[in-house]
């Protein structure tokens, strides 16, 4: 019995050891992403936070103290990405939840801070039913819909005449849900349009010389892409090399972003019709500013949305601080309650109906620029005009 | 027609890369008896170093010899590995070896994202090959032809080089029975470099030649692993002939999968190789496995017997420290050892069929998460009360294993173990492709479990009490006389069936035993998680089992649940620093070849030397 007691007793020491003494100094935000599995596309995100919070702090920090980012990497792994959750928000005394790129870990995330009551800012995931199908009133999404912007590409299309359609999109929630979207928005404005195929190769490995194949065979008028990453790069050579691309009008998703185009160099498609983030091409207001202090503070590399989303992440999340004037959890789920944030995109609203933010999306044309891939004729749209009904979100979110 | 023809021939074009790299593995299996897993990572290899050559090397010949560079390179780092990591664990059971080279396949991730960055790599196009050809009307790439044209000429080449060479003759006497070979005076050692050099060269070329049609990227060892496996399997392994036949049939089929089944392009896959295995249980133009190993390898296996009052208080001990940890500890230290307590019971029923009945699965995931998305899609389909859903995972788990563990127990060795990753590998591709039921890759999300057990603490008891008990009751049949059974199928199945022992039905038991606690501990997963998605049924998952099992040590009973706490806790510690990855490899590789016995059989020994405990009677 005695040997137990001590046993206990430096158990005890032990635990009170390991657990960080909580420092009441700064104001911590919990952060979680794929650092290893998408290095790619976290690292510009991080930077984009990292250089927030510099000018947040360097402005007096929030409420008086300084805000602290604690980054951690989940492998890609939803499950791990839990338990880092609970670590972040109970051992070492974060306020709030943020991150992630991959939908599914988004999901979990999110409801993990629905059962538990933790405040989760999901920055990247593209899963629209985060803040719909599976929403709940404490995940709120910062990325414009995926719902939003297959919707302005739909509209794009409507124009033309085309009306045979081809779409081709990885498969898993991410694309299905884009191609749904841009099917049901073309043909509420075109109830003509027929789709001829779709194809749906695995994510990350597509065999893009039969996707081709298949999607010539269906001679389509135009076709829609979801593809990214690797699986577009070979999309697009296979594409290009077999003339799949000649003679039709694609629209893609997200294909403008740099993440995307930038990998592809001399190589990027023309005359797609995609939505992206044109950063070489503004010239003034807050936008402009925003290329030029990331370009100052990493003078190696160029923006990529990833940039701008990491670096709006950071700015909502201590306008919701602010707003809220505590950490406590009630104050900062009601400060975020149509709470307005001033980016470079301009003033966005994190919507009291579904916690979706009106982060908006840039349109336009792809074109060879230097032996680059760039987006020309360009314009911001703002998403509130594309977004489902009020009725049609309250139908979709579950009852709180 | 023109459009058939062209898809063919995208088909066979496709079929080059693959072909190169399975047969590269299947040589090395064929000869050394090593499943190389770390064969996906020097295909990558060659991909990367075939694109910084191609940026210094231009032009047609720049671009071939980049190629030829690239495997030669990738070859030799395969002789490097071989020499470090292999040659000292040769006479080790097989299964280290396997082991070791998942090490090999972690140090490699890292060693590429320090040198190449993270950034994806576009491959160049073949110079003088960019543009298209129209066979019937329809366009076919250059390139392709270029592929369609070499392949064959290198299984022509691989084949005069085994059927008319000296080494060749070396290489298939090794292939039939390699101690024979060792005992007429060949130096094994370096014919095992040698046909390990060859095998690495054809996955540094394949990951060369396929630049044209992809990139680098740090993803592709293990997307291209698992169909490098399906089409060893599907040819036999250890045939050349076998791997061109199964990477044309594999390549072929998917592309019309592509055009006809475009959501079911995995499954069909796995289908395939289910099918194959089931008709032809050694592949198309694999041999039967004679006996491989000649009972036991290295060390004979300890008698069991019951903790004494010794293990038996400390465990006890354990297990009060364990229930009072809510007490003393903070939420997340709760939350830590319940993820530590649910792989424990996962790495236990693992363990249960390997090294009590000598049944090695590589595909272990599939019941685990299998239970998991049983009670998952119970609950979010029919509302299912969570208790309820709870203990149907366990029950799913184990008729999955029914099911499955009919078709592998009759099939023995590496030939086993294949047909379970195949049927893990289906599984998973279901779960992943059957979007409108599973939710595909964005999962089943909200199963939280029932209102009184929603607390960390209630849920930490939970899974204290159903965790341990399960490791206990695995721990209770291994001693009950149908452990017993077990054993003596696992040390000699003739000996044990003249004895009157049902050596199938005791083994198919263990299998669905394995699988229910399996299940039971996906159970406990997904209601502590309150989600569940298809990595929970990926091959590194199976994996994951496995290198616990032998960390712990696979010659002893606790050698999983010790694997697996040590192994959990270090991750948590690990996976905070930039490349966990590197050390977790080394620390694999490190234990593989230092302390073969696991952590549970290196302390053992060393507490006999030193007098702690008694040494066993047989061993003196």
């Amino acid at each position: 019995m005695k040997q137990f007691r001590k046993l206990v007793a430096a158990a005890t020491m032990l635990a009170a050891a390991a657990a960080p003494s909580f420092a009441a100094d700064t104001i911590k935000i919990g952060e979680i992403n794929h650092y290893k599995r998408l290095a790619a596309f976290a690292e510009p995100y991080k930077k984009g936070i990292e250089l927030a919070v510099e000018e947040i702090n360097g402005a007096g920090g929030v409420l008086g103290k300084p805000l602290e980012f604690i980054f951690r990497d989940d492998n890609g792994k939803p499950g791990d990405a839990v338990k880092i959750a609970e670590e972040l928000m109970t051992r070492d005394g974060a306020v709030m939840l943020t991150g992630t790129i991959l939908s599914n870990i988004g999901l979990a995330i999110s409801s993990l801070a629905g059962e538990k009551g933790y405040i989760y800012l999901a920055a990247e995931p593209l899963a629209d039913a985060l803040v719909w199908q599976s929403g709940n009133p404490y995940t709120f999404r910062l990325r414009t819909s995926t719902y939003v912007q297959a919707a302005m590409l739909a509209e794009e299309a409507a124009k033309t005449d085309a009306i045979r359609y081809a779409t081709i999109a990885p498969n898993y929630a991410y694309g299905t849900a884009a191609v749904e979207a841009f099917k049901e928005n073309l043909k509420k404005l075109k109830p003509e349009v027929e789709f001829v195929t779709e194809q749906w190769p695995a994510l990350f490995k597509i065999d893009a010389g039969a996707e081709v194949q298949a999607l010539e065979a269906a001679k389509p008028d135009a076709i829609y892409n979801v593809t990214f990453g690797t699986d577009l790069q070979k999309f697009v050579r296979e594409g290009t090399t077999r003339g799949l691309f000649d003679g039709r009008k694609v629209y893609g998703l997200l294909t403008g972003e740099p993440e995307y185009l930038d990998p592809l160099a001399d190589e990027a498609p023309e005359g797609w019709f995609v939505t992206g983030y044109p950063w070489y091409g503004f010239t003034e207001g807050p936008a402009k500013e925003f290329v030029d202090a990331y370009i100052a503070a990493y003078p190696d590399e160029t923006p990529k949305i990833g940039s701008l989303v990491g670096y709006m992440t950071a700015k909502s999340i201590a306008a919701a601080l602010d707003k809220a004037g505590s950490t406590e959890t009630d104050a900062i789920l009601a400060a975020f309650e149509d709470l307005t944030v001033d980016t470079p995109m301009g003033e966005i609203v994190y919507r009291g109906l579904d916690n979706q933010s009106t982060m908006g999306a840039y349109v336009g044309t792809t074109a060879l620029k230097d032996g680059k891939g760039v987006m020309v004729d360009w314009e911001y749209k703002n998403p509130v005009s594309y977004m489902p009904s009020d009725d049609e979100i309250k139908a979709m979110r579950p009852a709180e | 027609m023109g459009l058939l023809v062209a898809q063919l021939l995208t088909g066979l074009a496709n079929a080059a890369a693959l072909f190169l790299v399975a047969s590269g593995l299947s040589l090395i299996f064929g000869v050394t008896r090593i499943v190389n897993f770390a064969h996906g990572s020097f295909y990558m290899l060659g991909a990367y170093f075939g694109v910084s050559l191609m940026d210094h090397l231009t032009g047609g010949f720049g671009f071939w010899t980049s190629i030829v560079l690239a495997g030669l390179i990738v070859g030799l780092i395969g002789v490097v590995v071989e020499i470090l990591v292999l040659r000292p664990i040769y006479r080790a059971p097989e299964l280290f070896q396997l082991v070791a080279t998942f090490g090999v396949i972690l140090v490699i991730q890292d060693l590429t994202l320090m040198i190449w960055g993270a950034e994806d790599q576009m491959g160049p196009r073949a110079p003088g090959l960019k543009s298209v050809v129209r066979i019937m009307g329809e366009p076919v790439p250059q390139y392709d032809l270029a592929l369609i044209a070499i392949t064959p000429f290198i299984l022509f080449a691989l084949w005069w080089l085994i059927s008319r060479t000296r080494v060749g003759i070396l290489v298939r006497a090794a292939t039939q029975d390699r101690e024979m070979v060792g005992a007429l005076g060949v130096n094994q050692s370096w014919l095992f470099t040698g046909v390990f050099f060859l095998g690495s060269t054809l996955a540094g070329l394949g990951g060369a030649i396929q630049l044209p049609k992809g990139g680098a990227d740090l993803l592709m060892d293990l997307n291209i692993i698992s169909a490098v496996f399906v089409v060893v399997v599907i040819g036999g392994m250890g045939s050349i002939l076998g791997a061109f036949v199964a990477s044309v049939l594999i390549s072929v089929l998917n592309v019309f999968g592509v055009a006809y089944i475009p959501q079911s392009t995995l499954v069909l896959m796995y289908v395939v190789m289910a099918v194959v295995l089931l008709v032809r249980p050694y592949g198309l133009f694999g041999r039967e496995e004679k006996a491989g190993e000649h009972g036991q390898v290295g060390e004979p296996d300890r008698p069991i017997r019951p903790a004494g009052t010794l293990g038996k208080s400390l465990v006890a001990l354990l297990i009060a420290v364990l229930a009072l940890v809510p007490l003393y500890g903070g939420n997340f230290t709760q939350v830590l050892i319940t993820d530590i307590l649910i792989f424990c019971l996962f790495a236990a029923s693992l363990q249960f069929m390997l090294s009590v009945g000598g049944l090695v699965s590589f595909g272990h995931a599939a019941y685990f998460g299998g239970g998991a998305y049983a009670a998952a899609l119970l609950v979010t389909y029919a509302d299912t009360p969570m208790e309820l859903a709870f203990l149907f995972a366990p029950l799913a788990a184990g008729l999955l294993a029914i099911v499955f563990g009919w078709f592998c127990i009759r099939l023995s060795g590496v030939y086993f173990a294949m047909l379970t990753l195949a049927f893990s590998q289906l599984v998973w591709s279901l779960v992943f492709q059957w979007y409108d039921v599973t939710g595909g890759d964005d999962g089943l999300v909200n199963i939280w479990p029932a209102a009184w057990l929603s607390g960390t603490t209630a849920y930490y008891y939970f899974t204290l009490i159903v965790g341990i008990g399960g490791i206990i009751l695995l721990r209770h049949i291994t001693h009950a006389p149908f452990g017993y059974a077990l054993r003596a199928t696992r040390d000699s199945a003739r000996q044990a069936e003249a004895t009157g022992i049902n050596v199938k039905l005791v083994q198919w038991t263990a299998f669905a035993t394995a699988g229910a606690m399996a299940g039971l501990a996906g159970g406990l997963f997904v209601f502590s998680k309150g989600s569940v998605f298809p990595n929970e049924l990926e091959i590194s998952k199976s994996f994951d089992a496995l290198i616990v099992v032998f960390l712990g040590g696979v010659k002893t009973l606790s050698g999983g649940v010790v694997g697996a706490a040590f192994m959990e806790s270090v991750k948590d510690w690990l996976t905070r620093l930039e490349y966990w990855r590197l050390i977790l490899g080394l620390l694999i590789i490190f234990v593989v070849i230092i302390a073969p016995e696991g952590i549970v059989g290196t302390l053992r020994k060393a507490a006999e030397r030193v007098g702690l405990r008694r040494t066993e009677e047989f061993m003196r």
